[in-house]
């Protein structure tokens, strides 16, 4: 083992010299460079062509899976998160897991005002004035106490 | 490709770090995990906001234009900055390569190049933010209509400036470290150190700066 340590820890590579670890390298670049070609293959096709609602959001959530793809690769291969043990992958990916949560609730929560918004409508304008003026009246009378 | 050590290994008998890692290597993920948080905090904001609106600025509509080449060419500007990153995270990944063989000539070089790609970088966005401020774009100021013709509220600029411009905030500190640890190695600190953990640590971070770019990329200007 070439490991050099520090602090008594191992410190040095994940890959013996004269292995496969450049190779592994160049393949990542390749893998991302595709996947940013498709994305942008599918953003063109989105931009081009008049799909219908649920085919655009079709497209668009795989353009979002392509996306995510590419994170793994950067912090599996690039950041060499693969590489390191267990227990720090799960300290540093199960915090992440919030995020599952995060982005339902927010965008569940957007969608729902956006309806609100959309299906507001005042009361009933007369019954409304008719409803607040005692109540008016009422809070002026309580002022003169 | 798991770490080669041995099997049954007592991580946590004391007397060697349980993780494996150098103490700042592990707190330089956790601080990523924590600016993770932060950036996600900005982009489910925008989606919140974005999903929450009628309607929205078409971002190839707003994002169509390239130095010298005019404009009506949605998407292009934004792909060259996406693999001007990805160039520089590679090169970064080299520069880390070469560290772990201790070879500080390899280092240097490649933290060079990766210096290179991260200016280039801050450059391209250097245009497009001065160009969409010649088009009236500001905090506050959005001249862009939403995508069914009505009038957008300044949300979609307000969004759009803060958290590119907190992205290459990042960038441009990422410049700014990848810079002193150049000059260190070139020094021969490194050398003298026997290890080139530092390079490591800065490559996460420049990596991680890419990551997110992922995906200002894909809620910006993809969809």
């Amino acid at each position: 083992m070439e490991h050099q340590t520090f602090g008594g820890e191992v410190t040095m590579p994940h890959d013996a010299p004269g292995d496969d670890s450049k190779k592994r390298i160049w393949r990542t670049t390749w893998i991302l460079s595709g996947i940013t070609i498709v994305e942008l293959a599918l953003g063109y096709l989105l931009y081009g062509t008049d799909f219908s609602a649920g085919l655009d959001i079709a497209i668009k959530g795989i353009i979002v899976i392509l996306s995510l793809a590419k994170a793994f690769y950067i912090v599996s291969i690039f950041m060499h998160l693969g590489d390191e043990i267990r227990n720090l992958i799960m300290t540093i990916v199960v915090p992440l897991a919030l995020f599952i949560w995060f982005i339902i609730a927010f965008l569940w929560d957007g969608d729902s005002w956006k309806n609100l918004r959309n299906e507001y409508r005042p009361k009933d304008p007369v019954k409304y004035e008719q409803k607040v003026e005692p109540a008016h009246g009422g809070a002026h009378e309580g002022g003169l106490k | 490709m798991a770490q080669t050590v041995a099997a049954n290994t007592k991580w946590w008998s004391g007397g060697k770090s349980p993780f494996n890692v150098e103490y700042g290597k592990l707190m330089m993920w956790y601080f990523l995990m924590s600016d993770a948080f932060t950036f996600g905090a900005f982009l489910i904001a925008y989606g919140t906001v974005r999903v929450s609106s009628i309607s929205w600025p078409d971002p190839n509509f707003v994002f169509q234009s390239f130095p010298f080449l005019g404009n009506g060419l949605p998407l292009v500007f934004v792909s060259l900055m996406t693999f001007i990153l990805i160039v520089s995270s590679v090169t970064m990944v080299l520069a880390v390569h070469e560290g772990h063989h201790g070879n500080k000539k390899g280092v240097v070089k490649w933290m060079i190049w990766t210096i290179v790609g991260g200016l280039a970088f801050l450059s391209c966005q250097a245009w497009e933010w001065n160009h969409l401020h010649h088009e009236g774009a500001w905090w506050g100021r959005n001249p862009f209509p939403n995508a069914d013709g009505t009038v957008a509220s300044s949300n979609f600029a307000n969004f759009f400036f803060t958290i590119t411009g907190f992205h290459g905030f990042h960038v441009f500190s990422g410049v700014v470290i990848n810079i002193i640890v150049t000059i260190m190695a070139w020094r021969g600190v490194f050398e003298r150190r026997g290890h080139y953990l530092m390079i490591e640590k800065i490559g996460l971070y420049w990596h991680f700066v890419d990551l997110v770019w992922v995906f200002v990329f894909l809620f910006f200007y993809l969809v």
